[in-house]
């Protein structure tokens, strides 16, 4: 697989076409809620990121929208299918490993046990100017758990 | 070989063998990007240079390394003679008299320098002779729509800084400026218009006599952005009429780092200075400091005379090829990726037909985003630019966030843009689209 096809495997483009979680979902009454809308002022990428926690700190949903390539728009696919299934402790352990796999300049072998879809972006990390498309919607989830209220 | 026609005689752009030979002095054209040859199409960004270029840079290094306009050793003088030497040469490059050049670090700077010094102005500096350049509430400064963000900023913050009011001449759906609002636009309380030559995104040439002749009408100042013009046609700052000029080196084969703004003489020797210190003044005391006349008044601190010399040799590289010449042969390049992309399904051009360009052309391909088409281009070897390229309000008007921008330079060959159009041609089938 060249270096172009690493970077842009099935998995993404799929992602970025389906889209889950977009468009935007309001939050039900009284439920506990939080929003975030970030910017890569580079490229003008958006997105706005809601997520939803409920009983023991575990994630109820995340629904966002945005305008931005297929690398951001995927992970926001991707991280909008794992987010349900995790705690704010599960969540924050993945983005640790996720944000240093973006670091690792294509060094780091991922693990998919840990990332599940999110492996796929192992390619991206080859080319450093496209770490930001690809961090834009974990950023984005992060800030709006830490901002969280009901 | 190639005619425009259009021109008012028609030129003969440069022949096939001339671009190959102009080619071969660019020593990283010859290099290979992903394993296969470099197709560079970001010139608007910025430009490659010449071995001559560097070269010249180097030789000032080995040679005549010193501080201009201070010290009395044989370095300093030769230092000062290669400074004011190239201020003669990039002056006469765009119709200037010497004095009238004042070196930047690049265009941003420029435009800067006249914002700043227009606040200063405005705060009472310059004394009476300074008058003209103060700003205060009821004043307005004029823009486009189109401007690159280094021609739209610095009259926001200028604007803020005095109370005036920024207006600007809107755009329609295809870019194309309204022309038709400059009688209602430019008035009695318009103080300043400024507005680029060519549009960094769009590649269009704007009417500068009719700017000109309405902002003189009101007795407004002129400030013309030459960054995408000054390096792809002939210039001559006195028939353009404007009253300052700003364009930058690093996109007309020079060096990074240097930049300059070309601005009426009794202009320049009324405005006071923005940057302050060494080299700019007559006689300092405790209290105050007294300023040397233009162009160094404007021209505080260790200068990059190294930088000076490169862009100077640059503008003589120009010059020897013909800036005449050089535009016809971009604009049959320009005209070539107009219509390559145009016929291509699944890709919309920007940019209104039927107003002169340069070889600048923005383009989408439906249903990919451009940092995407960007990604895929560059793993074929292909350099372009993506993103919103400093002009978001243009951008906006246009009705997208983003667009894939191609843009030439007298190196680029035909074959350039075949291959462009070919790579663009196959970059939905990649993306499933």
């Amino acid at each position: 697989m060249n270096e172009l096809d690493q970077l842009y495997q099935q998995v993404i483009l799929d992602h970025a076409k389906r889209r889950i979680g977009s468009p935007l979902v309001d939050p039900a009454a009284g439920e506990l809620h939080g929003e975030s809308h970030q910017h890569n002022p580079i490229c003008g990428d958006q997105i706005r990121v809601r997520v939803a926690v409920g009983e023991n700190d575990h994630f109820t949903a995340m629904s966002w929208e945005g305008d931005g390539c297929s690398i951001s728009m995927a992970s926001a696919s991707v991280l909008s299918e794992m987010l349900p299934e995790l705690t704010k402790d599960e969540f924050l352990d993945k983005l640790e490993v996720f944000r240093e796999m973006m670091r690792s300049r294509g060094a780091m072998v991922p693990d998919e046990e840990v990332l599940e879809d999110a492996a796929a972006f192992v390619g991206v990390s080859k080319f450093p100017a496209r770490v930001k498309c690809a961090m834009l919607a974990w950023v984005a989830a992060e800030a709006a758990m830490l901002g969280a209220s009901a | 070989m190639h005619t425009v026609i259009g021109h008012p005689e028609a030129t003969e752009a440069l022949s096939l063998s001339e671009v190959e030979r102009i080619k071969a002095d660019f020593e990283i054209l010859e290099h290979q990007v992903n394993g296969t040859d470099l197709v560079y199409l970001d010139s608007g960004a910025t430009s490659q240079k010449p071995r001559c270029v560097y070269e010249a840079e180097q030789h000032y290094y080995e040679y005549a390394n010193s501080a201009v306009h201070r010290g009395a050793h044989s370095l300093a003088v030769e230092a000062t003679d290669i400074f004011e030497q190239a201020r003669e040469t990039v002056a006469k490059f765009i119709g200037a008299r010497s004095n009238e050049l004042v070196w930047t670090s690049n265009a941003t700077e420029a435009l800067n320098l006249i914002s700043y010094s227009m606040s200063n102005a405005s705060l009472g500096r310059g004394g009476d002779e300074a008058q003209r350049f103060r700003l205060g509430a009821g004043d307005e400064i004029l823009v486009t729509e189109l401007e690159h963000h280094a021609n739209l900023i610095p009259w926001q913050e200028l604007a803020f800084r005095t109370g005036a009011t920024l207006r600007y001449v809107p755009v329609d759906e295809q870019g194309a400026l309204r022309y038709e609002m400059l009688d209602e636009l430019i008035n009695s309380k318009t103080k300043l218009v400024a507005f680029t030559h060519v549009s960094n995104v769009l590649g269009t040439i704007t009417d500068v006599a009719r700017f000109v002749s309405a902002a003189k009408a009101v007795g407004a100042l002129t400030v013309l952005d030459g960054c995408q013009s000054v390096p792809h046609m002939p210039i001559d700052v006195k028939s353009l009429d404007v009253d300052f000029m700003a364009f930058s080196g690093h996109k007309m084969l020079g060096p990074t780092g240097i930049g300059a703004l070309y601005g009426r003489a009794e202009l320049l020797d009324a405005m006071p200075p923005f940057l302050t210190g060494g080299s700019m003044i007559t006689v300092v005391d405790m209290e105050h400091a007294e300023f040397l006349p233009s162009p160094q008044r404007f021209e505080a601190g260790t200068q990059r005379v190294a930088q000076v010399h490169g862009l100077a040799t640059a503008a003589s590289y120009l010059d020897e090829v013909g800036m005449d010449r050089i535009a016809a042969w971009e604009e049959h390049l320009g005209a070539m990726l107009f219509e390559g992309l145009s016929n291509l399904e699944g890709v919309r051009v920007f940019g209104p037909s039927g107003i002169a360009r340069i070889g600048t052309v923005p383009f989408e391909v439906i249903g990919v985003h451009p940092h995407d088409v960007g990604q895929y281009l560059d793993s074929r070897g292909i350099a372009v630019r993506v993103g919103h390229h400093c002009a978001q309000p243009l951008h906006r008007a246009l009705g997208v966030s983003a667009t894939t921008r191609a843009s030439t330079y007298l190196y680029n060959t035909e074959q350039d843009i075949t291959a462009l159009i070919e790579a663009v041609s196959s970059v939905r089938e990649y993306f499933g689209v």
